[in-house]
């Protein structure tokens, strides 16, 4: 039955060949692609003159460092205090609308850093219609008698990104509050404390694992922001690296400034890790039902739900409102232009062939974890991870230096040879945006489908084999169909975050390409106020899908792991 | 190479880190014969079972399909093998109805023979009705069967089944158990089973094999094994016993119950502990060799366990009894059956 002929041609396979190696060579090559831009970047740094380093220790880098640092700290403690806070009056106490605040928490996540910042320069603005009416009710009649104090400033930075990015604080702090205190509160309870210090005796101390978590993944957000930091005045390290590039073409300073701020990258990302470490051991000891929440009678419950809400309205309804009047308001004014037409065109395709590349390489790194499981290909994974903790404006600055290099060869090597020039082959075909896109979200993709393909049971695998298949039969027959959902569930995330992302767009695009997002940055530094709306409320309309699925996953109370 | 060997290991070995799991293992398997692996967990059974379904390699040795080297000096991917594979969580496809369950193993075929065999398995193993359903609206026992037949439907030269009943409740596990063994002895099949369970070792196999850190302990026919252990792990690993010391003397082991010459496996060199089975002792309530106090009794429906305190022994005796003891005896006799005793 079995004829030799098979036989036959895997006879040649030596000792210690063995299948899945093409696998694992795949996932090296990937692992390079992602970090190439990386090694590429030190380097160019390095090269820079000792001259340029001293110069910039002494002007830009103090300045930038200081703003930074203090915009972390600020959005750090904001998302941890709005974060925990949400997080345990959704989990805490049953009061009316709490299921419906649970989900709608989750809603800032669709707004950019770039775009609230976008909206409420406009809707705080001086002479708009929120100070207008203050002024109103409060009897004044000229701004130059009353004003909010600008927002153009650093607590004002750090207030509008704390609103959109608590959601990362929000979601691990709640999972754990559901999973893991249950017991433990109730055993609390019965040594004593009452159920207002359960909170700061128990279960917050439980939960500071998550926290950090949540905070070092706001801090990556921050740090990853070029838009509104740079509508609201503040010079953070990106926005330097970001000016240093576009306004002085200083490839080496660009470097240099983004390779400084790898470091604190680094730093949060010790401390994400670290802190799941901790979360490992922590969950360890859970066995539980998630404790009953505390019931609230109707009217404080109001009150709950109003204090819940704050965070919802200001990061979410207000923004999302304030677009869609102006998106229509322009619509109706002089209804679609070419020009957003054409830019919903590049930002689909742009973004959809980077989705393609990033699932497909993401496959590669994944599948090839689980053929072949061991210290390699878990190494493999977390290099092709590592993009996506690195702000944008770095990744754009890493692969401008390896792909303009290939780009200055290709054309060099043709004009030898063939006498003819070919230009910039990558720079100039937006290949360098997908690139860029592809090493940021590679990580999302990687780990979304990795996680799938762990809840298949290894037998599977065997029972394939055994039954005729080969690894790649294995891969299209038993893995590809039963991971189905999670590919697409990974790789609607990574559309979505394509299409949202802006730093490495704006610095690789082609020239006269404009995407959503780019066009919305554009609009809002000249300060014209234009289509952009309805640029915003596109981009937004299309990061809400990610946080739908969100919900209907965190809806399914997680303790059955 | 002999024709009848359909699975030849030759000195097989697999470290994992820093322990063997497999230890230089060599062993055959005739065509049509049926082999139980049994032992503890972690002994390397199941690592040996996917050894030689390629799943897992050997560091050295050969495994040898049906003359055909595997795995040594050459390597023969899974696929290609002919073996059928019965897993322990029986690794049904999840998005697969039974029938492609079924034909999943068939697919290098052409689609009508694919399709007569699958049919022809799923009558042979009785499970018409279920042809259409999804592995997670089956129950255990249902599953079970898929399972086989999905391994049979190719026709493998040799059949591999990982704790294969152990997943069942224990009331359908013998049922089970008994049909899947008349199934494969009608189908002549070559099968390796692994067990943790030594009752069921012993009740499958026409070969026992018992395996402890990687290596063979004993092998050998079932009664082999139960009646002649050649150590005393492999006669604890089936039974449990009464265990009294001794020394020697003229040949003979000196007990506080007597002195014995003939039991198995003796001899000055190998031990000085007398091993009998609790079934091994006759109880009577007036006629024995020696007297006994009765300590504990515990009723088990067919048969009675009693606890005997006997001068000189330092522990209770167990004795396992059919003859049942008028209630409120005390005192009794016992005497040992020489033949069923062993020494190590």
């Amino acid at each position: 039955m079995h004829s030799n002929q098979p036989f036959a041609t895997s006879l040649n396979a030596k000792r210690g060949a063995r299948s899945g190696r093409n696998w694992l060579l795949f996932s090296v090559i990937a692992a390079l692609i992602v970090t190439l831009p990386i090694l590429g970047l030190a380097l160019e740094a390095l090269k820079g003159s000792s001259g340029l380093w001293a110069h910039l220790f002494s002007t830009i880098l103090p300045v930038a460092m200081v703003d930074t640092v203090i915009l972390l700290a600020g959005v750090g403690i904001v998302t941890a205090v709005i974060g925990t806070t949400t997080a345990w009056l959704v989990t805490a106490y049953e009061f009316p609308g709490r299921r419906l605040l649970e989900w709608a928490l989750l809603l800032p996540l669709a707004v950019p850093t770039y775009i609230i910042a976008y909206a409420y320069l406009d809707i705080l603005h001086p002479i708009g219609s929120v100070q207008g009416a203050i002024r109103w009710v409060l009897g004044y009649e000229s701004p130059r008698q009353f004003r909010l104090p600008d927002i153009r400033s650093m607590t004002g930075c750090i207030l509008l990104l704390g609103f959109v990015l608590y959601p990362y604080v929000y979601i691990p702090t709640r999972a754990m509050f559901l999973t893991q205190s249950g017991n433990l509160i109730d055993a609390a309870r019965t040594l004593g404390v009452s159920r207002r210090a359960v909170f700061w005796r128990v279960a917050l101390p439980l939960a500071r694992p998550a926290v950090a978590i949540g905070v070092a993944l706001a801090l990556m957000e921050t740090l990853n922001d070029v838009g509104a930091a740079e509508f609201l005045g503040v010079r953070t390290m990106t926005v330097s690296i970001y000016t240093t590039w576009i306004t002085r073409t200083d490839l080496p300073g660009a470097s240099q400034i983004a390779l400084a701020l790898l470091l604190i990258v680094v730093a949060l990302v010790g401390i994400e890790r670290w802190a799941r470490r901790k979360q490992r051991y922590a969950t360890d000891a859970r066995r539980s039902r998630g404790f009953s929440p505390q019931k609230i009678a109707p009217l404080p419950g109001l009150l709950f739900l109003g204090i819940g809400l704050v965070p919802v309205l200001l990061g979410f309804v207000a923004p999302a409102i304030y677009l869609t009047t102006e998106a229509w308001k322009r619509y109706r004014f002089a209804g679609l232009s070419p020009r957003i037409l054409d830019e919903a065109v590049n930002t689909i395709v742009i973004a959809t062939v980077a989705t393609v590349v990033t699932i497909l390489l993401g496959l590669v790194v994944a599948y090839a974890a689980r053929i072949r499981p061991g210290k390699k290909s878990a190494a493999l994974l977390r290099l092709s991870s590592m993009g996506y903790a690195a702000p944008g404006t770095v990744v754009a600055i890493g692969v401008l230096i390896v792909l303009a290099g290939l780009d200055r060869f290709i054309d060099r090597t043709a004009l030898d040879w063939f006498g003819v020039s070919t230009g910039l082959l990558f720079m100039g075909s937006g290949a360098a945006v997908v690139y860029a896109l592809t090493v940021r979200f590679l990580a999302i993709s990687a780990g979304g489908i990795e996680a799938g393909l762990s809840r298949i049971p290894m037998s599977l695998d065997h029972a394939s084999r055994t039954l005729g298949q080969s690894v790649s039969g294995t891969f299209r027959h038993v893995h590809l169909p039963l991971s189905k959902t999670a590919i697409s569930a990974a790789a609607l995330l990574v559309f979505v975050d394509c299409v949202k992302e802006l730093p490495a767009t704006l610095l690789l695009r082609p020239l006269n390409v404009e995407t959503f997002a780019t066009h919305l940055y554009g609009e809002a530094a000249r300060g014209t106020y234009e289509e952009a709306a309805i640029a915003a409320l596109a981009i937004v309309a299309i990061a809400i899908l990610p946080v739908l699925l969100l919900s209907r996953v965190g809806s399914t109370r997680p303790d059955a792991g | 190479m002999q024709e009848n060997i359909a699975v030849r290991l030759e000195n097989v070995s697999r470290v994992f880190g820093t322990t063997a799991a497999v230890n230089g293992i060599s062993l055959d398997i005739a065509k049509g014969e049926i082999v139980s692996l049994v032992g503890h967990s972690g002994c390397g059974k199941s690592t040996l079972l996917r050894i030689i379904s390629g799943v897992e390699t050997v560091d050295s040795g050969r495994v040898v399909l049906d003359g055909r080297e595997v795995d040594g000096n050459t390597f023969v991917e899974p696929e290609v093998r002919g073996v059928g594979f019965v897993f322990q969580d029986y690794a049904l496809f999840p998005h697969l109805s039974v029938r492609d369950n079924i034909l999943f193993g068939l697919k290098s075929r052409a689609r009508t023979e694919a399709v007569a065999m699958a049919e022809d398995v799923i009558r042979r193993v009785g499970i018409d009705h279920l042809a259409e359903r999804f592995p997670h609206t089956l129950s255990g026992g249902e599953q079970q069967r898929v399972a086989l037949a999905r391994a049979l439907a190719p026709q493998p030269a040799v059949i591999l089944m990982d704790e294969p009943f152990s997943n069942l409740d224990q009331g359908l596990r013998d049922k089970v158990r008994t049909d899947t063994l008349s199934l494969l002895r009608s189908l002549d099949a070559t099968v390796i089973m692994v067990t943790h369970d030594p009752q069921e070792a012993l009740s499958v196999g026409d070969r026992v094999v018992l395996m402890r850190s990687g290596e063979i302990v004993q092998a050998g026919t079932a009664y082999d094994l139960h009646d002649r252990p050649v150590n005393s792990y492999a006669a604890e690993f089936f039974g449990s016993f009464n265990k009294v010391p001794g020394s020697w003397r003229d040949g003979r082991l000196e007990t506080a119950l007597g002195s014995f010459s003939g039991a198995q496996g003796s001899g000055p060199e190998s031990g000085t502990i007398l091993y009998l089975r609790p079934q091994g002792i006759v109880v009577s309530v007036d006629r024995g060799d020696f007297s006994a106090r009765i300590e504990q009794r515990i009723f088990q429906g067919d048969s009675e366990q009693v606890l005997l305190r006997v001068d000189g022994l330092d522990l209770p005796l167990k004795v396992i009894t059919r003859e049942r003891l008028p209630s409120g005896t005390e005192a009794v006799k016992i005497s040992i059956l020489p033949e069923r005793t062993m020494v190590f």
